[in-house]
C-alpha cells in the first residue's frame, strides 16, 4: 500500500504569511547578490551619476543656456530614465534564475509558487529606492534646488516612481522569461529603453522637435512622468501629470501582468 | 517541519507515464515503483527520459498522460504536499553562484521555514558533512566542480526530506570526486531515505542502486536488482585480439563455450559479456591450450552502449540526437 508513513505530516497549501515571509527571504538573497557583486552595485551607482555630470555641463549650456538651468529641468527626468534602466535587473535576475536551474530548485521547494517573483520585484525597490535618493543627491550637491512643494513633493514624486516601476517590472519579468539569456534582457533594454527615454521631454523641451515627433512625445508616459516628477520637486502642475503616469501604470500593469504570468506559468 | 522521517510502502509510484515535447516523445507510459527506503536507479542513455521522469515527479513538469505518486501523493493534485517530501539534486537544479555556499543552504532553510538561528546551524551541519567548511563563506562561482555537486547535493537536504532525487548527480566529475559523491551517497540512503538516481553509467547504478531500472526512448526496457541485470547482460566486456588474424575463428570459437554469449567480432576482435571475473584465467588457459597467440586480452566493465545493445539489440544513440529531449 502506498501511504505517508509515520512522521511525514504534511500541510495543504502555503498561507498568504508564509508566502510573504518567502519573498522577503527571496528578496533578502537578490540583495546579498549584489554585496558579493560590486559591479552591479557600480551598475546602478555609477551610470546614473555619470549620466548626470555628462548631460549637465556637456549639454547644459547648449540647451537650456546654463548648467544650472539645465540641471533643473533635466534632472527629474533624469530620475524616471534610471528608474526604467533599473527595473532591468528584474528582468535579468529571473533570467539567470531560469537559464541557470536556480528556478527549477525554488519550485520544487514547498513555497509560494508567486514568491520568487515577488521576492524579485521587492527587491527590486529596494534599489529602486537607492538609485533616486542617488540621483537626488547627486544633483543636490551640484546645485539641484527643491522648489515649493518641498520634501513632501519628493516624498510624493519616489512614490509615483516606485508605484511606476513597478507597473513597469512586469514588463521586465516577460522579457526576463522569454529571452535567452541575461545579455539579451540588456539588449532590449538599450534598444527599446533609450529611444523611450529620449523621444521624451526629459532632455529637451518638446517645442524644439518636429510636429511628427511631438505627438508621440506628449503621450510618451516617459514625459508623463517627467513632468510629474518636476511638478512634485519644483513646482507646477502637478494633477494631470500624476493622473496620466498613473493610468499609464496601470494600463501597462492591466496588459503586461496577465500576459508575464501566463508565460510565467507555461516556462513552469 | 520536517524530521529524517521515513515513508512506509511505496515512496514513489508512477503509472503509464506519457509526455511529449513537440514531435519528440519523451516519455511512452513509465511504470515504476520504487518501494520506500530503497535506493532505485533510472539508467539510460542522454534523451532517454530519465530527467523528464525526475521533473514530473519534483512537480517541475505535467505529464501528458498517466500519474505519479510520491509519499502516497499525487505529483499534481498534491503538489505541495509532495514538495515537503523531497530534495531534488540535479543538472537543471542547481545553487546560485552569486552567493555563498553557507549563504545558499541558509536560504533554503529559511525558505522551508527554520527559524534564522536553525537555518545558520543546518547550512554548517552540512557544510561539514560534505568538507565545505572552509569554502562555505566564498561565492559558489568560485567552486570546483565537485564542490558544486557537493553543495547542490547539500542543498537538497537541508530539510531532511525523505525521499532524494538525484539526476545525473556524478555527470561530468572526474573519477575522485565521483568516488567521494558515491559514498557521500551511500552514506545519505543508510539513513532510510529512499533516493531515486538516474545515471548514465552502469558501474554508477551498480555501486549505489538496489534496483534498476533501464530506460530508453522513454520506455522501460529492463528492471532487476543491479545483479539480475549484471547476469542478463554481463556485467564486462572481455575482448580478446589474437595476434594472428587466421586464428579469430578458432578463438571465437573459445569464448564462445567458455562465455555462453554470442560473440561479436569486429577487426579481429572478439567482445562478449561476461558475468563472472572468473573466467579470466580460463580463457587464457584454454586459449594457450589451443595455441593461439593472444595480442590483446582485456576484461572491462561494460559499457551502457553494450548493455543497451544486449538488451534492445539495437545501438543506443548517442546524446547528440537527443537534443531538447535529452535536455528534458
Amino acid at each position: 500500500m502506498t501511504g505517508p508513513g509515520n512522521g511525514t505530516a504534511t500541510a495543504p497549501r502555503v498561507t498568504l504569511a508564509q508566502g510573504v515571509r518567502q519573498s522577503l527571504t527571496l528578496a533578502w538573497r537578490t540583495l546579498v547578490q549584489v554585496r558579493h557583486n560590486p559591479f552591479e552595485l557600480t551598475d546602478f551607482s555609477i551610470q546614473p551619476i555619470m549620466f548626470v555630470l555628462l548631460f549637465t555641463y556637456v549639454f547644459g549650456g547648449a540647451v537650456a543656456g546654463s548648467t544650472d538651468a539645465y540641471l533643473k529641468f533635466m534632472l527629474p527626468g533624469l530620475i524616471v530614465m534610471n528608474m526604467l534602466f533599473v527595473t532591468l535587473y528584474v528582468g535579468q535576475g529571473l533570467n539567470t534564475d531560469v537559464t541557470k536551474g536556480v528556478f527549477d530548485r525554488l519550485r520544487s521547494l514547498p513555497i509560494a509558487r508567486w514568491a520568487p517573483l515577488a521576492g524579485r520585484i521587492a527587491a527590486d525597490q529596494v534599489k529602486q529606492a537607492w538609485s533616486i535618493v542617488l540621483v537626488l543627491a547627486v544633483g543636490l550637491i551640484l546645485g539641484f534646488r527643491l522648489g515649493s512643494p518641498g520634501v513632501p513633493g519628493v516624498i510624493g514624486a519616489a512614490v509615483l516612481l516606485l508605484a511606476f516601476a513597478l507597473a513597469f517590472s512586469w514588463v521586465a519579468v516577460l522579457v526576463g522569461l522569454l529571452a535567452k539569456d541575461a545579455e539579451r534582457v540588456q539588449i532590449f533594454g538599450f534598444t527599446s529603453l533609450f529611444p523611450l527615454t529620449f523621444v521624451s521631454n526629459v532632455f529637451v523641451p518638446v517645442d524644439s522637435m518636429p510636429g511628427w515627433l511631438q505627438g508621440f512625445v506628449n503621450i510618451n508616459p516617459v514625459s508623463k512622468l517627467a513632468d510629474a516628477c518636476r511638478g512634485l520637486m519644483l513646482g507646477g502642475e502637478v494633477a494631470e501629470p500624476v493622473i496620466a503616469s498613473l493610468a499609464w501604470a496601470l494600463g501597462i500593469a492591466a496588459v503586461f501582468a496577465p500576459l508575464s504570468v501566463r508565460v510565467f506559468k507555461r516556462k513552469i | 517541519m520536517r524530521k529524517g522521517a521515513r515513508l512506509m510502502g511505496d515512496a514513489i509510484l508512477t503509472e503509464g507515464l506519457s509526455k511529449r515535447f513537440g514531435d519528440t516523445t519523451a516519455l511512452a507510459g513509465v511504470d515504476l515503483r520504487v518501494p520506500a527506503g530503497t535506493v532505485f536507479a533510472l539508467l539510460g542513455p542522454n534523451g532517454a527520459g530519465k530527467t523528464t521522469v525526475v521533473r514530473v515527479l519534483a512537480t517541475l513538469l505535467c505529464p501528458d498522460a498517466g500519474r505519479a505518486e510520491v509519499g502516497g501523493h499525487d505529483v499534481l493534485r498534491e503538489a505541495h504536499r509532495v514538495r515537503q517530501l523531497i530534495g531534488l539534486t540535479g543538472q537543471y537544479a542547481s545553487v546560485d553562484t552569486r552567493l555563498t555556499g553557507m549563504e545558499n543552504l541558509q536560504l533554503i532553510g529559511r525558505l522551508l521555514g527554520m527559524p534564522r538561528r536553525e537555518a545558520r546551524h543546518r547550512a554548517r551541519e552540512l557544510l561539514d558533512q560534505f568538507g565545505l567548511a572552509d569554502a562555505g563563506g566564498n561565492a559558489v562561482g568560485t567552486f570546483s566542480g565537485g564542490m558544486r555537486r557537493r553543495l547542490d547535493l547539500a542543498a537538497s537536504l537541508v530539510g531532511r526530506p525523505p525521499v532524494l532525487f538525484l539526476d545525473e548527480p556524478t555527470t561530468g566529475l572526474d573519477p575522485r570526486a565521483r568516488s567521494e559523491l558515491w559514498d557521500l551517497i551511500r552514506r545519505l540512503v543508510s539513513t532510510g531515505a529512499t533516493a531515486l538516481l538516474t545515471t548514465q553509467y552502469l558501474d554508477e547504478a551498480d555501486a549505489l542502486a538496489d534496483e534498476v531500472v533501464v530506460i530508453d526512448h522513454g520506455e522501460v526496457v529492463a528492471t532487476g536488482t543491479s545483479e539480475e541485470l549484471k547476469s542478463r547482460v554481463g556485467a564486462r566486456t572481455l575482448a580478446v585480439r589474437p595476434a594472428d588474424p587466421a586464428r579469430v575463428q578458432d578463438a571465437r570459437a573459445a569464448v564462445a563455450d567458455l562465455t555462453g554469449a554470442a560473440p561479436d567480432v569486429k577487426d579481429d576482435l572478439i567482445t562478449a559479456p561476461v558475468g563472472d571475473a572468473a573466467l579470466l584465467p580460463a580463457v587464457v588457459r584454454r586459449l594457450d591450450d589451443e595455441g593461439v597467440l593472444v595480442a590483446e586480452l582485456t576484461l572491462r566493465g561494460s559499457s551502457l552502449a553494450e548493455v543497451f545493445f544486449t538488451l534492445t539489440g539495437r545501438p543506443a544513440e548517442d546524446g547528440a540526437g537527443g537534443g531538447q529531449a535529452g535536455a528534458a
